[in-house]
């Protein structure tokens, strides 16, 4: 990430009060505490320690709904005032077993790995890095997702779309594949991922361009094409072009082989070939914003439509092309799910993938780098997330309360320092988005 | 009542806004708060309205020493203040932006009495001499009445003392004379009014006491009879002013801005200019004078393709680009200063390197076809950087970081890096320290001694005397008449309230 600033600012205030080093950054440097330098990176709006400070915010938040949701363990504390051992107790082992599991789902276990470096056998080597496959394999849908809506979000635009013009990718890189089976992988996967990039640029290009003509406000168009592109998906699952055969549910035909993004790690790991083109994307994404003249163009309109437009710049075209390429980003999310992960289309393909993904670009703050890092930590969660619902009782749907509690403490970064007893002199956070404005 | 601020010090993370201020209004008195925009007057009357809280000092009402937390808590001191931009409900009527907030209710029914409310607002403008209808709908009301409207609110709610800041900034010379009539009434009636100004005039023609502040600071304290405006002006900037700019006769050459007819709707969709004429030739400047809201924004704005004609022409160098987007009128060698730099001139949030090339970040060397240059944009900002002496951090600097006056820099080292043949200034010198003005006087003056031709738009009538070789009055959306600048300001004040002189003075494009 960007932000990342890890130099001390100097000392500026010459006398240092020791009664005060919550509120003085100078005596909090000299003393090289962590506590005071905190508080004075989170004074700064540190993004990074922000960020990080949100999340184990979320992650406590978490502990407490899970306790609370847990019939035994609330009962436990029915009885603290008899029994404050058992209630703590049962609480430690509930939240400890549950974020082990998250923590071992996500990036595999120790026991798992020592198994693996003694014996190094197949199944050993599978089972250890198959948590770290899942990761990845979830993160790159993600991180796409996550690129789409944080290039529309500097373009000035709120792509809400996302989620639609992922089933739009999704359903051409589906059809590319199934029906021109035969091709060999080298013309046939990219086509497909091309199909994908291509549906959703189309499903982008609409809310563009009636913004750009009408000033229809793109938040509204893209919710509502959603829902269309939704319908139209189970319209599609009826026909015979799509559905497999001899099936009497809504399910495609699976994807040949010759369109799948290959293995990295083996047959048994699912992670793919996706998650090389996710990165490659973002890396396309820095690019484009800080090296290319479209880019300071998205920028520029995204800043201030006032100077673009005195600037000369052709805002309905600007306009136009920032919600295409977005879309075509959401779409080549749906492809690398459809080439990959989720070769079969089904009614509501990618869940809620594509609001995830503006979830991923908020705590990302719409940069390529720091959106990459949130769809790791996101791809973490859901790979975890599964892990632990599989083994304690806490449902998978705990994630997405901590994923939620993530951003809503990012989005109020005021809330994080009242919470953390941090004073400071210096307000005002960056606002990522200028939002409804239009 | 009396009011007393002692030791008032305001500061903005390293800046001292106000430092160190007393200030005393008696009852009674008319107390003329004089300063340069950035002087730190608004900030020690939004102390004293509660909008800010002071770091240090305080403040006594009738030597009781108040807390002042919120415009609640001064209104309650029996403090009122009208701002700059009124805030106002444009579809409301008179008597219910009144009582907005402050609704009189009947007693046994519960609602709102209407009847209340429009014979109280009756009853205060009769007391003050403030004409106006408490039926009637502010968004019908000139600016002037809307003015009085705000001073009803505050005298609705028991005001004592007064707060107009920069009142007249608004007002046509009529209407302000008509302002100062009402606050001679208010003084009359024993309330104070603290009237916070630049315009010196002004000061001499209605304060009883004057309190000169520069740079937060309090400079000087006096009274018109025993000043003259040359020392408040001396006061004002700190040194002696020239307010004549340094340039030399003008050598006019052939028309390249040629404009018949212009007509030009607002935002709004009102017609905010028809049927203007003028002309502009290489190497002079028409400085075109009026008072804010007789279209002159919406002249600026239209010239350079952000506002579309709705009829009329407009010909650069023998072109015709009526209609033609900014991009056009750029590439055809038109410069544009906007009046609103903050919108319209920067993006605030990019680095001073890449506002230096907002409208060339895609020609050579910057870009070429997708590709874009940061390197040769940040080279381009440094050279821009010196030769046009903008006090920053780094090129890399935020905009939001520069001053106003080297964020006005910023806006003409950009323009000026293209040959212009024609540039369009508008208010280009709006809150700019005097340095700053000055720079930017000496600027344009160079470009029109370089051949081009300069249309300057300025509300400030010693700007258009000191700069312009011609002077245009834009009145009500038309040119009301021509000036030579050695013209006297009465002369040119009535033509910009609408009054046609007898003689003609001056004679359009000679």
């Amino acid at each position: 990430m960007s932000d990342l600033d890890p130099a001390p600012e100097p000392a500026l205030e010459p006398a240092p009060k020791p009664d005060l080093e919550n509120s003085t950054p100078a005596a909090a440097l000299r003393g090289r505490r962590f506590g005071p330098r905190l508080a004075h990176a989170v004074a700064r709006s540190d993004t990074a320690v922000v960020t990080v400070l949100a999340i184990f915010a979320a992650l406590i938040v978490g502990a407490v709904f899970m306790v609370v949701t847990t019939p035994a363990t609330l009962a436990a504390w029915g009885h603290f005032t008899a029994n404050p051992g058992a209630a703590l107790s049962s609480s430690w082992n509930l939240v400890a077993g549950a974020y082990g599991a998250l923590l071992n789902g996500a990036v595999g276990s120790p026991a798992a790995y020592a198994r693996a470096l003694s014996s190094p056998s197949a199944a050993h080597l599978v089972s250890a890095f198959n948590p770290v496959s899942e990761t990845l394999a979830a993160t790159a849908p993600l991180l796409l997702g996550g690129l789409s809506v944080s290039l529309a979000f500097r373009s000035g635009l709120f792509n809400i779309g996302a989620q639609g013009q992922l089933i739009a990718g999704a359903v051409m890189a589906s059809w590319v594949a199934i029906s021109l089976p035969g091709l060999p992988i080298f013309i046939h996967l990219p086509l497909a991922l091309l199909a994908g990039a291509l549906g959703g640029a189309v499903a982008g290009w609409v809310p563009g361009f009636l913004k750009a003509r009408t000033g229809a406000h793109e938040v509204i168009v893209t919710i509502m094409l959603n829902y269309v592109l939704l319908n139209l998906l189970i319209y599609l699952l009826s026909l015979k072009a799509f559905l497999a055969s001899g099936q009497v549910n809504s399910i495609s035909r699976t994807t040949p082989a010759s369109a799948l993004l290959p293995h990295l790690l083996g047959p048994q790991l699912r992670v793919n070939a996706g998650t090389l083109l996710a990165l490659a994307a973002a890396w396309g994404v820095a690019w484009l914003l800080r090296r290319s003249t479209l880019g300071f163009q998205f920028r520029l309109v995204g800043s201030s439509q006032g100077a673009a437009r005195a600037a000369g710049v052709d805002l309905p075209r600007v306009i136009t092309l920032a919600l295409v390429v977005a879309g075509a980003l959401a779409g080549l999310a749906g492809a690398v799910q459809m080439l990959g992960t989720a070769p079969q289309l089904v009614p509501g393909y990618g869940q809620s993938l594509g609001f995830t993904a503006i979830t991923v670009a908020l705590l990302g703050r719409a940069k390529p780098g720091g959106v990459v890092l949130a769809a790791l930590l996101f791809g973490a969660f859901q790979a975890g997330g599964l892990q632990m619902q599989a083994q304690t009782s806490v449902p998978l749907e705990l994630v997405e309360v901590i994923e939620a509690v993530i951003v809503f403490f990012i989005a109020a970064p005021a809330l994080v320092r009242t919470i953390f007893k941090i004073r400071t002199s210096a307000g005002g956070f960056r606002v990522l988005s200028q939002g409804w404005g239009g | 009542m009396r009011v007393d601020l002692q030791h008032i010090t305001k500061r903005f993370g390293d800046l001292v806004a106000v430092d160190d201020v007393d200030l005393t209004v008696e009852p009674g008195q008319i107390h003329a708060l004089l300063g340069e925009n950035g002087a730190g007057k608004t900030t020690l009357m939004n102390v004293l309205y509660g909008l800010y809280r002071a770091d240090q000092g305080q403040v006594l009402i009738d030597s009781q020493p108040v807390q002042l937390r919120s415009p609640k808590d001064a209104l309650g001191a029996h403090i009122g203040m009208v701002h700059q931009h009124f805030v106002l409900v444009p579809v409301f009527s008179v008597a219910e932006n009144v009582f907005l907030g402050d609704e009189p209710v009947h007693r046994l029914a519960g609602f709102l009495d209407r009847r209340r409310a429009a014979s109280e607002v009756r009853r205060l403008s009769e007391a003050y001499g403030l004409a106006v209808n408490p039926e009637a709908l502010v968004e019908d009301l000139p600016v002037g009445v809307q003015q009085r409207v705000e001073i009803i609110k505050a005298l609705v709610r028991q005001a004592h003392l007064l707060i107009l800041d920069e009142p007249t900034a608004v007002l046509t010379p009529q209407e302000t004379r008509e302002l100062f009539q009402v606050m001679r009434s208010l003084r009359q009636a024993g309330q104070s009014v603290l009237f916070i100004t630049h315009k010196l005039g002004e000061v001499m023609e209605v304060a009883d006491q004057i309190t000169v502040m520069r740079r937060g600071r309090v400079v000087g304290r006096t009274t018109p009879q025993a000043t003259s405006e040359a020392e408040l002006a001396a006061l004002m900037v700190g040194r002696a002013v020239e307010f004549k700019v340094q340039k030399g006769l003008a050598r006019p050459g052939p028309v390249v801005l040629d404009v018949a007819g212009l007509a030009v709707a607002d935002e709004r969709g009102a017609l905010a200019v028809s049927d203007l004429s003028l002309e502009v030739r290489a190497g002079e400047i028409l400085a075109v004078a009026g008072v804010q809201g007789n279209g002159q924004t919406e002249l600026a704005r239209a010239l350079f393709g952000l506002l579309r004609p709705l009829a009329g022409r407009v010909t650069v160098a023998g072109r015709d680009l009526t209609g033609a987007s900014p991009r056009r009128m750029a590439r055809a060698g038109v410069g544009y200063i906007p009046e609103d730099r903050q919108r319209e001139g920067l993006v605030m949030t990019f680095s001073v390197s890449e506002n230096l090339v907002l409208d060339l970040y895609d020609r050579a060397p910057f870009g070429r076809g997708l590709v874009y240059h940061p390197d040769q944009v940040r080279e381009n900002a440094s050279r821009r950087v010196t030769e046009f002496d903008i006090r920053t951090a780094s090129v890399e600097a935020a905009a939001s970081t520069l001053s106003g006056g080297n964020q006005q820099k910023v806006v003409l080292a950009r323009e000026f890096s293209r040959p212009l043949k024609l540039l369009i200034a508008s208010q280009p010198t709006r809150g700019l320290d005097v340095g700053s003005t000055e720079t930017v006087h000496r600027r344009l003056v160079e470009e029109r001694d370089r051949g081009a031709a300069v249309l300057l738009v300025s509300t400030e009538l010693d700007e258009v005397l000191a700069l312009g070789d011609r002077i245009a009055v834009i009145y009500r959306g038309a040119i009301s008449g021509y000036a030579a600048p050695d013209t006297p300001r009465e002369q040119i004040g009535l033509l910009m309230a609408g009054v046609q002189p007898q003689s003609a003075a001056g004679s359009p494009a000679s």
